[in-house]
């Protein structure tokens, strides 16, 4: 065996506190080694270069690298042998930076470590034997979990890429969080007029295949052979014959129910389409207020259907695909109220999230677009909004910015002195975060051209006085205390993904608040919006597009 | 070490401005089967004196009863008073750092080992007896009374270090006074700052932050306001004429610790519960709550 040696210095990376020249001197002496030297980069194309020439000048059988993690460059250098005509296994990496170099000072120290990481690496790779890769069909068809923005568009993306597509989507009509909006931000355009047609094409295309209503419940296999069980919820009405007339929700007796499309703003029937664009424009019973269910009898949507969809008996369903690769879209929550004690926990009806405010907004929402505060239904003359309520406070454990927060509040605020001209709006902020195409121009215009009122500082407290709220806080500009009479308060409430409270049911790796990783861990599983990074409508998009990219990557091979 | 047995801290205050505290504690927690066992020899917690000049010192003052408290071969310290809390919560995180307990051990020539427990005599009550096992002993509830809880600052803050209650919009007092029977309404000042110590240095200062509390307490229509602190306490009640006369107000509202009404509420007698120490005069909300006709 004839192994050759190249000792890294990474700059000063390693060379700062590794003496990478006497590691490499030292590794002279080790059994086997017949080559061994230091170079500045070794990951450089001289420093590549300088590899395949030594293999051939000294007809080397094996090769050491001592420099950063395998992660980093292994793929580089077995490439590097495999170019030298060597078998691509016969190469070891000796991690002599972020194990040694980053996390030590004393150079002596360092340089002894990095001694003996490549003397384990000699000693593994005389041991190595040539491995050949063996070949297997890739299924070429790509599961997108979650039907939101990002995934829909990804989806959208495999299948115009010639790929047969599985989406699923936990809630009974595809849209997500976009479907709730009332307008985006900054162009304050109509949401569903620009999501809808796409839901449309998702709809339709005859490459997807799409499961609503449906979880998934265990993924298996490996990047190319992935086995999916998916568990379709039972809805308690065939899909197959449901028109979605909607006549069995005039009817329904059961008025209570929580509607998740409305954040529960108003409630809803128990026997539901969550909203008037929904695809598919299906009915779902919610057992949890359904009469027949809870109380054993009622059965008044079955007697009304006119093609007899309502199946109280039905069950939910496993079924298995197969596909090779996967897209997590799952989104993102808002964390809950009553996380937030000084603002209420929840208790004063008259202090609501931004999501709710979104609903108050739209025109097909529970006020029909007019803005109705929920205490007592009046107009509210003066709005208060408050900046990262639960972001970006380490104390709640989410340090991080929810990102779309400073914009959507800024158009909310526009919205709400273009519906109330006489109305008063103040937003209490952090730092303004917009640094988006026509972002900035879009919340001077909220300041200049609407008169909203930004007053940088935190609310302390929020109490009721009489029918209004009393938002106590500080302008920090000014240096003074502030109080200030709102009849209505909006929470900009924090994000986080929805993989934080539901993981995916298999190995993926997640960062310390749940979002997917930027390496999933898992090849062929891919992060696609706001389960991988808190982000906005327009980024969801085209982080869409980047995943549906990478899943082609990762089943377009062999 | 045994379980229903505590190590009891009464405090300074507890011996003087608050006696009515001390005595309704000690036959609440009778009643209700708390073993209070006195710690021997007790000494100044430290308060806000010493925490202010030298960290050390606030220390090994507190680290003194604790040290004397674990001797006495029990698991947890509970006193009334928050300010001791804290005091005892602080030196119990120091002695974490094994120099500073050393250092702690050194000073106060007791062996000190900081794993004790220190809590409020208000949690004891409210996890370890618990608001079921209250409402069990309730034998003249609080029917017709609106009382407001009032938690003050530092009863759960900072929550790292309180480790009790909501540090924002706590429910423990509001949980055991309508166990109690009473009509608890939504208090929105109840973490509200009294003022708490500046009373000497700057009593204006106190005067109208605590204002604000009583009005507060009037705006909800509270007949009482429910405190379990000594300087809250001090704060409301005995400077309440000094609040009228700064502010122009004609306060009347009585100021009750959470252990007086507990104990009024078990069977007690307003005299045993320590109700003619106030300054502000509970008359009137014993008449209400007797039913006797309003005058």
């Amino acid at each position: 065996m004839r192994i050759g040696v190249f000792v890294c210095h990474c700059g000063t990376n390693i060379g700062g506190t590794v003496d990478s020249h006497q590691v490499a001197e030292t590794a002279k002496t080790f059994p086997h080694v017949v080559y061994a030297t230091d170079y500045l980069y070794t990951c450089s194309e001289p420093g590549q270069q300088e590899i395949q020439e030594a293999i051939k000048e000294n007809d080397l059988d094996a090769v050491v690298v001592a420099a950063c993690s395998p992660r980093m460059h292994e793929n580089t250098f077995r490439r590097t042998l495999e170019r030298a005509g060597l078998n691509r296994y016969m190469f070891e990496m000796a991690n002599i930076r972020e194990h040694c170099s980053w996390i030590g000072e004393d150079k002596e120290a360092n340089t002894r470590k990095a001694i003996e990481l490549v003397r384990m690496a000699v000693a593994k790779v005389a041991n190595n034997i040539h491995l050949f890769p063996s070949f297997f069909d890739v299924n070429k068809r790509v599961l997108v979990i979650g039907a939101g923005v990002a995934g829909m568009q990804a989806a959208l993306d495999c299948a115009d890429g010639g790929l047969d597509v599985v989406l699923v989507e936990k809630k009974s009509s595809i849209g997500g969080r976009m479907a709730q909006l009332d307008k985006t931000f900054p162009t304050v355009d109509c949401s569903i007029c620009i999501l809808g047609p796409k839901m449309v094409d998702v709809g339709q295309h005859d490459k997807i295949k799409l499961y609503t209503y449906s979880e998934i419940e265990d993924i298996a296999g490996y990047v190319g052979n992935y086995t999916v069980k998916i568990k379709r919820k039972a809805t308690y009405v065939d899909w197959d014959k449901c028109t979605g007339c909607g006549l069995c929700m005039e009817k329904c007796p059961s008025k209570e129910a929580f509607d998740y499309h409305n954040e529960g703003v108003t409630p809803t029937t128990a026997i539901n389409i969550s909203f008037p664009q929904a695809i598919p424009k299906k009915a779902r019973i919610d057992p949890e207020y359904c009469r027949y269910f809870t109380k054993g009898k009622c059965g008044v949507c079955a007697k009304v259907c006119p093609v007899k969809a309502i199946d109280y008996e039905m069950q939910d369903e496993i079924v298995t695909e197969e596909v090779g690769a996967i897209i997590v879209a799952t989104g993102y929550g808002l964390m809950n109220i009553e996380e937030l004690g000084e603002y209420g926990a929840g208790r004063y009806p008259d202090v609501i999230t931004g999501i709710q405010y979104e609903r108050l907004l739209n025109a097909s929402g529970p006020t029909q677009g007019h803005i109705l505060r929920p205490s007592d239904g009046e107009e509210p003359k003066r709005v208060v909004f408050i900046a990262c309520a639960g972001s970006r406070d380490a104390s709640l454990d989410r340090p991080y910015c929810s990102n779309f927060c400073c914009m959507y509040i800024a158009k909310q605020a526009i919205l709400t002195r273009d519906h109330i001209p006489d109305s008063e709006v103040y937003i209490f902020y952090m730092d303004i975060r917009a640094p988006g195409k026509g972002y900035e121009e879009f919340v001077r215009r909220a300041q200049e051209e609407y008169g909203v009122q930004y007053i940088r500082g935190r609310v302390s407290r929020l109490y009721p006085k009489g029918k209004r709220m009393i938002v106590k806080g500080a302008d920090t500009l000014l240096g003074t205390q502030i109080e200030i009479e709102a009849d209505l308060v909006v929470l900009a409430t924090g994000m986080q993904p929805n993989t934080s409270d539901n993981p995916v049911p298999t190995q993926v790796s997640y960062d310390d608040y749940g979002f997917i990783a930027a390496s999933s861990g898992k090849p062929g599983i891919h992060g696609a919006g706001c389960a991988r990074v808190p982000t906005n409508v327009s980024e969801c998009v085209q982080d869409g597009t980047a995943a549906a990219l990478k899943a082609i990557q990762s089943i377009a091979r062999r | 070490m045994k379980r229903d047995q505590y190590a009891y801290f009464p405090g300074c205050t507890q011996e003087g401005t608050a006696i009515e505290y001390e005595l309704s504690s000690r036959k609440v927690a009778e009643a209700l089967g708390i073993g209070l066992v006195e710690v021997e020899d007790w000494s100044c917690c430290g308060s806000t004196p010493a925490h202010t000049v030298d960290r050390l010192l606030y220390g090994a003052l507190a680290a003194r009863n604790l040290a004397i408290a674990e001797k006495m071969g029990l698991a947890t310290i509970v006193t009334g008073c928050p300010s001791c809390l804290v005091a005892f919560k602080s030196a119990l995180e120091m002695a974490q750092d094994d120099e500073t307990r050393k250092e702690l051990h050194e000073l106060v020539d007791i062996p000190f080992e900081g794993n004790i427990e220190a809590k409020s005599l208000l949690q004891v009550v409210y996890e370890d007896v618990g608001v079921d096992a209250l409402t069990e002993k309730v034998k003249k509830p609080l029917t017709s009374l609106r009382l407001a809880p009032y938690y003050g600052c530092i009863l759960t803050r900072p929550p790292q270090r309180a480790q009790f209650d909501d540090p924002e919009n706590p429910i423990s007092m509001d949980r055991i006074l309508t166990a109690l029977g009473a009509d608890v309404p939504d208090f929105p000042f109840k973490t509200e700052c009294c003022g708490a110590a500046f009373g000497v240095p700057k009593r204006d200062v106190v005067l109208k932050l605590s204002a604000k509390i009583l009005h507060m307490a009037r705006e909800v229509g509270a007949d009482a306001i429910v405190v379990a602190c000594p300087l809250c306490h001090q704060n409301l009640d005995l400077r309440q004429g000094q609040i009228n006369a700064h502010e122009g107000t004609r306060f009347d509202l009585p100021i009750l610790y959470i252990t007086q009404l507990i104990g009024l509420a078990l069977g007690f007698s307003p005299t045993e519960m320590g109700l003619d120490k106030h300054l502000v005069d509970v008359d009137k909300l014993l008449r209400k709550w007797e039913g006797e006709p309003k005058t």
